[in-house]
């Protein structure tokens, strides 16, 4: 029966859901040269990356990761631990979420999140490397303020929302998939929802 | 070959051989059940045939059950009866416009009752405790002659936890209230008697039951109102309209015929086995807990939470074994909330989040569970070790 039906998933999802590449196993006696957390359990997801840095060749050398989450989250910090060995700190850290869900095949559209959080441990990873060596100045200040943690949806998006015609909150996490994990956003996003409609449409 | 072992019989449940039988019987019966000629007489007679085995198991008279397409369908009649807008159909309780429920209800119930609040109706969700059971003392002080309906299930589908569906129905009638139950994880698994649990309305389904999918029914108490979901038909004698799905039926009538010899002795092999599960489990996995009512539960249904561990990967990774389990209702597997039911029976979401349920059959054998016991220490442990929780 197994080999008639199709998994859940893409086989490489799958392929990395049974075979996770790069576990950090002994966290403790690891020296990472950089370290990212995100996530949270009571969303259900959470991960840990660490990186190894070539300080030769400015590359990453070694990607480790620890995951608490759905197959689809722990096949996405697996992937991403083979794809960033060898890029330099630069073409890592402007990886996207995107870039992630294609290696794995794609993942359906309730799965996004999961290349979305692993794309943002990636990033806190280095941006640490970055901060630890001092080089700040590489750390691209986050314009936008993330309000929504799970599907990472941030204020600047939750205004585009509302100009596109959400008025409710219902509208809203229509076009932005915002609130739809653990939805401890959703007062924050409606006291958002009525000020922005304020803002652009109030006489 | 690698063993299959399924144990996820709430979600649904194989055919019985012998309803299979019934039902490849009834496939040549396929003459129009309204229709007076010999071949709607014969599929007629099927129908009725199953409508009051139905009944009769948990005694009532075959009138009183309604065939629906689903348990769904059952429990959605139930809920819209009491305000059809229609002038013909108003009951004396539309007047009142409180509907009491639980927060632990299927979806089914929970977004009918959503859909009646929109309509203006207030609609009570009752919060349950640890075990999931409701807090009877908030039921009696919310109750009043406002309230219409009280309906709350009779077993839990997540966490197995049985109500106290008399006590409950009483202070309905107390207060003049119509009084529904959700009985469609229960009917065949444990008892259920129309008369000694006073309900007015009970909700059935065949697929839970080793019976067919796609069939449910109604059981009506005499002279309680009633009024059509499904409209434009005379059959059922005008209380849901379309051609009876009469395979089904048979399917259906023939279910609750095994249950009649098979229920009891099965409940108490599940029983056994349950406790061999929770035993293995507690043996061989540290950090977990089990979910539900210790003694007020189906007898073979088993939710437990593993901590560190996620619900869809442990579900994966144990169906890679060809263990089938299920996170929460197999209805919200879709979604990425964890479940409504473990949240109101107050778990931390990440408990939630790292729950199974194990349902067990007819089927299982100590074989099965011991084999599951080995796959789920395994899994947890593979699932921990690559886990930001320690």
């Amino acid at each position: 029966m197994d080999n008639k039906f199709q998994w859940v998933y893409s086989e490489k999802v799958k392929d990395h859901f049974i075979h996770p590449r790069n576990v950090l196993e002994d966290e403790a006696k690891y020296n990472a040269d950089g370290r990212g957390i995100v996530g949270n359990i009571k969303c259900g997801d959470e991960m840990i990356v660490a990186i190894k840095v070539d300080k030769e060749k400015n590359t990453i050398a070694e990607c480790k990761w620890k995951t608490y989450g759905c197959a689809s989250a722990i096949a996405s910090t697996s992937i991403l631990s083979e794809i960033v060995i060898g890029k330099t700190l630069d073409q890592a850290y402007h990886l996207t979420a995107k870039d992630i869900a294609k290696e794995l095949g794609g993942l359906p559209e309730h799965k996004i999140h999961c290349s979305v959080l692993g794309h943002k441990a990636l990033r806190a990873a280095i941006e640490d490397y970055y901060t630890r060596s001092g080089m700040t100045d590489k750390v691209e200040e986050e314009k936008a303020h993330i309000i929504c943690q799970c599907m990472n949806v941030t204020d600047i998006e939750i205004e585009q929302a509302v100009l596109e015609g959400a008025r409710t909150y219902l509208e809203l996490q229509e076009h932005t998939k915002l609130g739809t994990v653990c939805g401890q956003c959703k007062d924050k996003a409606i006291q958002m929802l009525e000020e922005y409609k304020k803002k652009h449409f109030s006489k | 070959m690698k063993r299959k072992v399924y144990l996820d019989h709430n979600a649904t449940t194989p055919l019985h051989p012998e309803v299979k039988k019934t039902m490849i019987e009834a496939m040549d019966a396929f003459g129009n059940p309204s229709s007076l000629h010999s071949f709607g007489r014969q599929a007629r007679r099927i129908i009725d045939d199953a409508r009051d085995r139905i009944a009769s198991f948990i005694d009532g008279k075959g009138e009183d059950i309604v065939f629906s397409g689903s348990g769904s369908e059952a429990n959605n009649t139930v809920l819209n009866l009491l305000y059809c807008a229609a002038r013909h159909c108003e009951a004396p309780h539309t007047k009142r416009h409180q509907i009491i429920t639980s927060q632990i209800e299927h979806p089914c119930i929970l977004e009918a009752a959503a859909c009646l609040e929109e309509r203006g109706i207030d609609v009570v969700y009752l919060p349950v405790d640890r075990t999931g059971k409701i807090d009877m003392d908030k039921y009696s002080s919310l109750i009043s002659d406002k309230t219409a309906l009280v309906t709350v299930m009779m077993a839990n589908n997540e966490i197995g936890t049985i109500q106290d569906i008399k006590e409950i129905g009483k202070i309905a009638h107390k207060h003049g209230a119509m009084f529904h139950t959700d009985a469609i994880q229960a009917v065949g698994k444990i008892p259920v008697n129309v008369h000694e649990l006073g309900v007015d309305y009970i909700s059935l389904s065949a697929h839970k039951i080793y019976g067919p999918k796609g069939v449910g029914a109604l059981y009506v108490s005499p002279g309680v109102p009633f009024c059509p979901f499904i409209r434009g038909g005379h059959q059922e004698k005008g209380r849901r309209a379309g051609t009876e799905n009469t395979i089904g039926i048979a399917g259906f009538g023939k279910a609750i015929e095994m249950r009649v010899t098979e229920m009891a002795p099965e409940a108490k092999r599940l029983l056994s086995l349950k406790a061999r599960l929770k035993a293995g489990i507690e043996k061989n996995v540290p950090n977990i807990q089990f979910n539900g009512h210790p003694a007020d539960s189906l007898p073979g249904t088993l939710n437990v939470s593993f901590f560190g561990a996620e619900g869809e990967a442990i579900l994966l990774y144990l169906d890679l074994e060809g263990i089938a389990v299920s996170t929460g209702s197999a209805c919200a597997s879709g979604s990425l909330d964890p479940s409504h039911v473990l949240i109101a029976a107050g778990l931390p979401a990440e408990e939630a989040h790292g729950s199974i349920r194990i349902s067990m059959g007819r089927d299982n054998t100590e074989e099965d569970i011991d084999y599951t016991v080995e796959k789920i220490a395994l899994v947890i442990d593979k699932i921990r070790k690559m886990s930001t929780v320690r």
